[in-house]
């Protein structure tokens, strides 16, 4: 079970990190969304470092959803995804590995270059880390969210933008709680680890709900 | 035969639904007049709000309904995965447009009591930005019931949707609190307001009761339309595959 | 109903905006309705509904 398991998380990581895989274009993804938002807003340094944790982290909630549409289509249309539901692992572990395969992919290479990008918006220096922090919390929380509305859309031809529009309100709190613990490392009254231990939170109950409800809506789609 | 045994309950309903709707649409319509009525031109002006305190009469009806039919929804969704009800994915499908429609109602409402009130049309206040959330939750599962089209399949999938945003309705509001008390502006806002004098509690009670058996009432004739697509998909189905069939021998023939 | 004080537009535009969407969400909810019985009892006129009375 385990080796299936494992099975599953290298060839998803085999995948995404080839040419052409979703895991480096969800990354230039999100450096042209931070690039866009100075070119809307105006080059004024302040504000954008005034805001530069809510840029950070919209544009990772954003290149984080674009691409989750492909999580499960790709598997339904070749059919491997009949050879994991009649395979000895459980679904869950399968959606669970599928998952993990995706936020090691995306997820967390957006935190590690989320410093890199808070230089072009002016992020001061304490900031860096607490705001890569928070995103390595929170990112799982929007891979396994996303996974329910993938999985949900995975017998679809095109699904395109059905599953940001499903999982963007749900993921209203992992936002909230991202930006504010950031936030609050730039000062402010209340302290970071309040906001982001509910991140992290927010984040194992994701991981849950996302896991067990992606799992019965690819049972069901067959 | 499957196709019948399936009916069977579905019919059944269109019986009962057929004797109930006039009913229900009657005393709606007896409900919400009166409550207008009293609202309009019994109940005074309020001391603060003045007469935009008329307003109050359909925004509170409204989000109670989109809240209600938000539970309606998820009880149906477990209906369909737990027990395999025939009628819940088909309550669940006409509940969605209904409840859309009351949560925009209160959102539009509640925009036009703000901006006399406090000056401007929306404000990022925990209450409005949960009912704002809920309106996104409904605009989402209507948009997924209108990408798949094998109905039962659909329903399946929607129910999941509906659980999941279920769990998630506390947690969101939840966070909208904890945000709204960090980003709370000048403190404009006072909605708990003078205690409600029973001159406009009677009105209001009478038009939430008479606006929930309108949107019942609205739901049992979408649910009719639901069943009856459902039959309409399935013989024409079958009479495709009769003559699908038909032309087989013939040309065997 | 005298007068509706200094606000009257809003309180009206409010009136207004729940008329229009619930006046739509009727009108849509009964259309869809009659498309559906007409579709059925097109159906049925064709002799392929081989149940009858089971739809009112």
């Amino acid at each position: 079970m385990r080796r299936a398991f494992f099975a599953i998380l290298r060839r998803d990581l085999a995948l995404a990190t080839r040419a052409g895989g979703g895991g480096e274009l969800a990354l230039v993804f999100f450096l042209t969304l931070v690039v866009l938002v100075p070119f809307a807003l105006g080059p004024d340094l302040n504000l954008l470092s005034r805001i530069g944790p809510a840029i950070l982290w919209l544009g990772a909630l954003l290149a984080t959803l674009i691409g989750l549409d492909r999580l499960f289509q790709g598997d339904e249309e070749d059919g491997s995804l009949d050879l994991i539901r009649a395979s000895v692992l459980p679904l869950e572990l399968a959606v669970l590995a599928k998952g993990l395969a995706h936020w090691l992919t995306t997820g967390l290479p957006l935190a590690l270059c989320a410093p890199l990008l808070g230089l072009l918006v002016a992020l001061p220096a304490e900031a860096m880390l607490p705001v890569a922090a928070t995103l390595l919390a929170g990112t799982p929380a929007l891979s396994f969210i996303g996974a329910t509305g993938a999985a949900l859309t995975a017998s679809l031809k095109r699904g395109g933008l059905i599953v940001p529009v499903l999982v963007a309100p749900l993921t209203v709190p992992v936002l909230i709680f991202g930006v504010s613990a950031s936030n609050s490392a730039l000062g402010g009254t209340i302290p970071f680890l309040t906001p982001f231990l509910i991140l992290c939170a927010l984040s194992l109950a994701a991981i849950v709900i996302g896991t067990i409800a992606a799992a019965a809506a690819l049972r069901q789609a067959d | 035969m499957a196709s019948l045994t399936e009916l069977a309950n579905p019919t059944r309903f269109m019986r009962y639904s057929a004797v109930l709707l006039p009913w229900f649409a009657g005393a709606a319509l007896v409900l919400l007049a009166l409550g207008f009525y009293l609202a309009w031109f019994v109940a005074p002006a309020d001391y603060q709000q003045g007469e935009t305190i008329r307003i109050m009469f359909v925004h509170v009806p409204a989000a109670w309904l989109a809240l209600m039919f938000y539970t309606m929804m998820a009880v149906s969704a477990l209906g369909t995965l737990v027990w395999r009800h025939p009628l819940a994915d088909v309550a669940q499908k006409a509940a969605a447009p209904i409840g859309a429609a009351f949560s925009l109602i209160c959102l539009i409402t509640g925009a036009f009591w703000g901006k006399p009130m406090w000056g401007t049309y929306w404000v990022w206040d925990a209450r409005l930005t949960s009912v704002l959330v809920l309106f996104l939750i409904y605009l989402g599962i209507i948009a997924l019931w209108r990408t798949l089209d094998e109905p039962s399949r659909a329903g399946r999938a929607v129910a999941i949707l509906t659980l999941v945003g279920f769990v998630n309705v506390p947690i969101i509001k939840f966070s909208v609190d904890w945000w709204n008390t960090l980003h709370q502006p000048a403190s404009v806002f006072r909605m708990g307001g003078p205690t409600i004098d029973a001159s406009m509690l009677q009105p209001l009670l009478i038009l939430a009761v008479g606006f929930t058996l309108l949107a019942l009432a609205l739901h049992l004739v979408a649910m009719r339309a639901e069943i009856m697509r459902r039959r309409v998909r399935t013989l024409t189905i079958f009479e495709a595959e009769r003559l699908d069939r038909l032309a087989a021998q013939g040309a065997a023939a | 109903m005298s007068s509706l004080g200094p606000h009257a537009g809003f309180i009206l535009a409010a009136y207004g905006a729940v008329a229009v969407i619930l006046g739509g969400l009727i009108a849509a909810i009964l259309l869809d309705h009659r498309a559906q019985k007409r579709a059925l009892d097109a159906l049925e006129q064709r002799g392929i509904g081989r149940r009858s009375g089971s739809t009112s």
